[in-house]
């Protein structure tokens, strides 16, 4: 009868193992074959309106993504200068970019061209008004003012061909705003101790190899130029920088991390177990998790991001308890692994289906990167133990032993019966720290976005110095114009440009942007072209428009063969453009997707004053009125962070969700409302210590604290679940009606000491892996370590504290 | 959008035209023993002074000149102001080597150093005015005409790229007082300011 019995046995030994191989291979081939992301915009909105979605777009991938601004400092001025000179010419030749301006006047020449031959289908003085006899009088007396002013010379050679100073007019539009001061004939900071360059790359920021390689070309640019010196530094900043610093950072981050949080952990397993095997064997339901985690990550995304990965390498600390309460709890020799099973395991599937339902919670976020999380972790945890279970067991050897640990756990033991005594301190303690909650609740969370960002203060302070040198707009207000073709939206922004022209002329805005200064619809160029007249009727206006002025109407000859050749001179189109400097605007401030096409009117504030918004905001509601539906004014701050706002918002309710999800489960496994009380207080008073702990410290707290706040209570479930086993054993019981509570029966299996070493080891390796987190300077995977790692510690000790003593 | 500030402002018409912006004036004399270091001893005496000015252009295809007319300050050694009145308000300001321009609502700032014909053309101006005569001679050619009581300093560019725009630069005054400048230009075309002192401000 024995020996079938074993044979049985022996079988699904084989069975569990051959399912475990084919397992892990096929996890491995699939990651093999995903790919790994650490774009940030993974913790970014998934599913925005249309028009949160264009700037997400813009974010991405817009003009403000491919621009990589680049200062020079040290060494002297005319060096600076020589450098960014030589750095600007070898790049203009390189593909990767789209442009490099230093301030040399490279496409001078040909934007003038471009200006001049288009000027009666670009400026916008042109009416029929202006071609009468007293409009070509008044513009005509205009030039002749401005031949004596300082101006004088450049109208001089105009006036023959432009007497109506058409030039003059596009020429000072497009003078407006601020540029860098020249310092030996480069672009130069205001303070004159930086020489400035600002590039445009042809790759999308989001493209961050392409990023990298322009950086390491304008790297190499700046080594190879034959003004080099060691005195000089290079210096950049970007969309794209960030991006690809964010990459290298995240990528040595997680890489250190793992290595050093495997190597603590088992440093801390091998001193407990003193055995090799035991450290192996402990390690396999972890990487098991940790190859699922990624595996079904991958599959459920198509990418994985690299802050999963450093989340995961946290994970290990957890993933190893379930081998750790196998070893430990298991009664010394060979066969006790089944007693274990029936003893421990319920308790232990009771943990991981609790930690299961808070993150389940994360997996109904919008947020792809929290989702990623949630998932991770529950696929993680789930073959974590699974494997633990159903795998490890029969890969014992025969004669597995570990150290003897209840030595340590009875100190343990002695110090879990005098716990009790700290009740009152704790309740105060937590009393305490609710207080603290109520006085910082206005300021508890962070919910600017920038605080996900894991680039540090020192790079977004050197950005801010450099944009402000460049006079860069800060691109923070935009009016954003929509519509089903180029012409709509041409046509909609000049309806708009007039409304913003207004608020200039007012003082409300410094200036504004728009494609259709340099691309006019092909309306409007239509109507420019019909107030010319005909040559005839023009020259008969023009000799008597002359009349009471210093010239005679021949000069002007000129004049009437250019307005002939306008009248029948194709309209522009946006490949006119080409090479000119106004091509580059165009391109970033007309955008396409699809059929769908937006203009982009960025606002510029007048100096030393803000924008006011709701001005702005109801000049266009005006215009709105009037048949302009889809005008959009943007405050591109606000908005995302509003967006990202409402993503904290949701985040909580699903966290609160999760908890809901943890009780319920407890309830109807546990079929006691005061027992899961008893579970869910020591793990309650955790958070709230620790979320307090944060705020006494300023950490103001992000979406991934709230992350680490749902891995304590995950982690601590474990903790009270054991504790309050002690006082029911499921195989030897039946669960208690209600009422009867609280007259518990003495019983001998109070909590063992083995099982408090192993909840000890197990919260150690937690720690472990998540306290390294904390020293990240990755924002995001700080948050997670700084709450993590307290938090499980003071899960343990208020389970302990306020676990039901059996025989006090 | 800074993405344009290549485009217009650096090209060779608004050169051209800074240049021209800088017919301004100046103010000063001298007598005795007479050459040129004399005469820029007594005009670098003059600390800073306050002129009004009427300035007319002859251009070939106007029938009559166009005449403007505003005031000037100047301060030892490098601010200079030109403001003019009619027929349109605008000014022009050089300060230490940065120039502004203002007409209308536009304003253009720019360093002169980067613009090596424009800051010889304006040193022709601040140069007598300081009597800084290393400053002229590194562009022209001095000749002194006149007595103290009523000279003329004429300046030819030496370089060809000023040539290529301004033939000749001649600067009238009595004594330490410059009372007029009269600039004639390559393609034949001129300017005559004449200066009258105000009270020192």
């Amino acid at each position: 009868m024995q020996a079938p019995a074993r044979r049985g046995r022996a079988a699904i030994a084989r069975t569990s193992i051959v399912l475990w191989l084919a397992f892990i291979l096929a996890c491995g081939i699939i990651i093999s074959r995903s790919r790994v992301t650490t774009d940030l915009s993974a913790f970014l909105p998934r599913s925005p309106t249309p028009a949160q979605q264009l700037l997400l777009e813009q974010i991405r991938d817009g003009l403000a993504s491919r621009l990589i601004l680049v200062g020079i400092e040290g060494a002297d001025a005319s060096t600076r200068a020589s450098l960014s000179k030589q750095i600007a010419s070898r790049l203009r030749a390189d593909p990767a970019f789209v442009s490099v301006n230093n301030g040399e006047p490279v496409n001078a020449e040909r934007d003038r061209a471009f200006l001049f031959d288009h000027r009666y289908l670009l400026s916008p003085a042109v009416t029929p008004a202006r071609f009468s006899v007293s409009g070509l009088h008044a513009a005509l007396s205009d030039s002749i003012d401005l031949l004596a002013s300082p101006a004088g010379l450049l109208v001089k050679s105009l006036l023959p061909s432009d007497p109506t100073g058409e030039m003059v007019q596009l020429l000072e539009q497009l003078n407006s705003g601020a540029r860098p001061k020249m310092v030996d004939g480069a672009w130069a900071s205001r303070d004159g101790a930086r020489a400035l360059m600002l590039m445009q790359t042809r790759a999308s920021g989001s493209d961050i190899d392409a990023q990298q390689r322009a950086m390491a070309a304008i790297r190499e640019a700046f080594d190879t130029a034959p003004a080099a010196t060691p005195a000089a530094r290079l210096v950049m900043t970007g969309p794209g920088v960030f991006s690809v610093t964010s990459r290298d950072t995240i990528k040595s981050q997680v890489g250190r991390l793992a290595v050093i949080s495997v190597a603590i952990i088992a440093t801390l397993l091998l001193l407990v177990y003193r055995s090799f095997t035991a450290l192996v064997l402990g390690f396999l339901p972890v990487i098991s998790g940790a190859l699922a985690g990624i595996a079904a990550v991958s599959l459920g995304f198509g990418v994985v991001h690299g802050i999963t990965l450093g989340f995961g390498t946290a994970l290990i600390g957890e993933a190893v308890d379930y081998s750790i309460y196998l070893f430990v709890q298991s009664e010394q020799g060979g066969s006790d692994q089944q007693t274990w099973i029936k003893r421990f395991w319920p308790t232990v599937r009771l943990g991981v289906l609790t930690s299961i339902c808070g993150f389940a919670s994360l997996l109904l976020s919008d947020f792809p990167g929290l989702a990623q999380l949630g998932l991770y972790s529950i696929a993680g945890l789930i073959a974590a133990a699974t494997v633990t279970r159903f795998v490890l067991p029969h890969l014992l050897p025969t004669n597995f032993r570990i150290h003897d640990v209840s030595a340590i756990g009875l100190v343990l033991l002695h110090l879990v019966q005098r716990a009790a005594a700290l009740r009152w301190a704790a309740a105060i303690l937590v009393l305490a720290a609710c207080a603290v909650l109520v006085l910082h609740r206005g300021s508890l969370w962070n919910d600017k976005i920038s605080s996900l960002s894991p680039v540090s203060q020192a790079d977004i302070a050197l950005d801010e110095s450099l944009r402000a040198d460049m006079g860069a707009p800060d691109a923070r207000y935009l009016v954003v114009v929509s519509g089903a073709s180029r012409e709509s939206v041409l046509r909609s922004s000049e309806q708009v440009s007039t409304i913003l022209q207004t608020q200039v002329d007012q003082g409300e805005l410094a200036g504004f942007e728009t494609p259709s200064r340099y691309l006019p619809s092909i309306a409007t160029q239509r109507a420019r072209q019909a107030s010319l007249p005909p040559p005839g009727v023009l020259e008969t206006r023009l000799a008597q428009a002359v009349r009471g002025l210093p010239v005679r109407a021949q000069l002007f000859a000129p004049f009437l063969a250019d307005v002939a050749a306008a009248r029948r001179q194709p309209l522009l189109q946006a490949a006119d453009l080409a090479h000119t400097s106004m091509a580059m605007a165009v391109d970033a401030l007309l955008v396409r997707q699809g059929n769908h096409w937006s203009a982009l009117l960025p606002l510029t504030a007048p100096k030393g004053a803000g924008i006011n918004a709701n001005r702005i905001r109801a000049a266009l509601s005006t215009a709105r009125a009037t048949g302009l539906p889809d005008v959009l004014f943007v405050d591109m701050k606000a908005e995302s962070d509003r967006l990202y706002s409402g993503y904290l918002h949701e985040a909580i309710l699903l966290s609160l969700g999760g908890l809901l999800a943890i009780i319920v489960l407890l309830l109807s496994v546990l079929r006691s409302p005061m027992r899961v009380v008893r579970i869910i207080a020591p793990l309650a008073a955790a958070v709230i210590t620790v979320t307090a702990g944060l705020a006494v410290f300023g950490q103001q707290l992000i979406i991934l604290h709230l992350v680490g706040l749902l891995l304590v209570v995950a982690v601590g479930s474990n903790y009270a679940l054991f504790f309050d086993r002690a006082d029911h054993p499921p195989t030897k019981h039946l669960p208690p009606r209600e009422g009867t509570m609280a007259k518990p029966q003495p019983i001998d299996h109070s909590i063992s000491p083995r099982t408090l070493a192993s909840m000890l080891f197990a919260s150690l390796t937690t720690v472990a892996g998540f306290g390294l987190l904390s020293f990240s300077s990755v924002s995001i995977l700080q948050a997670m370590g700084v709450t993590v790692a307290p938090g499980v510690i003071l899960a343990l000790i208020y389970s302990a504290i306020f676990a039901r003593q059996a025989n006090a | 959008m800074m993405i344009l500030a290549s485009s217009s402002f650096f090209s060779p018409r608004v050169m051209r035209h800074l240049l021209v912006a800088l017919a301004l004036v100046p103010v000063v004399s001298h007598a005795a023993g007479w050459d040129i270091d004399q005469l820029m001893r007594g005009l670098a005496q003059i600390r800073s002074d306050h002129a009004s000015f009427v300035e007319k252009k002859f251009i070939a295809m106007l029938d009559k000149p166009v005449e403007s007319s505003g005031e000037l300050f100047y301060t030892a050694p490098d601010y200079l102001e030109k403001r003019t009145i009619k027929p349109k308000p605008e000014s022009m300001i050089l300060d230490h080597g940065t120039l502004v321009i203002e007409r209308g609502r536009q304003k253009h700032e720019l360093q002169l150093q980067d613009y090596p014909e424009l800051a010889a053309f304006i040193d022709s101006i601040r140069g007598t005015l300081a009597g800084d005569r290393k400053a002229l001679e590194r562009n022209y050619r001095l000749t002194l005409d006149g007595t103290a009581e009523h000279w003329t300093l004429q300046l030819l560019p030496l370089n060809e790229k000023m040539q290529a725009m301004v033939k000749r630069i001649r600067i009238a005054g009595m004594r330490d007082a410059v009372r007029s400048i009269e600039i004639t230009q390559s393609d034949g075309d001129s300017s005559v300011m004449l200066i009258q002192q105000l009270a020192t401000p």
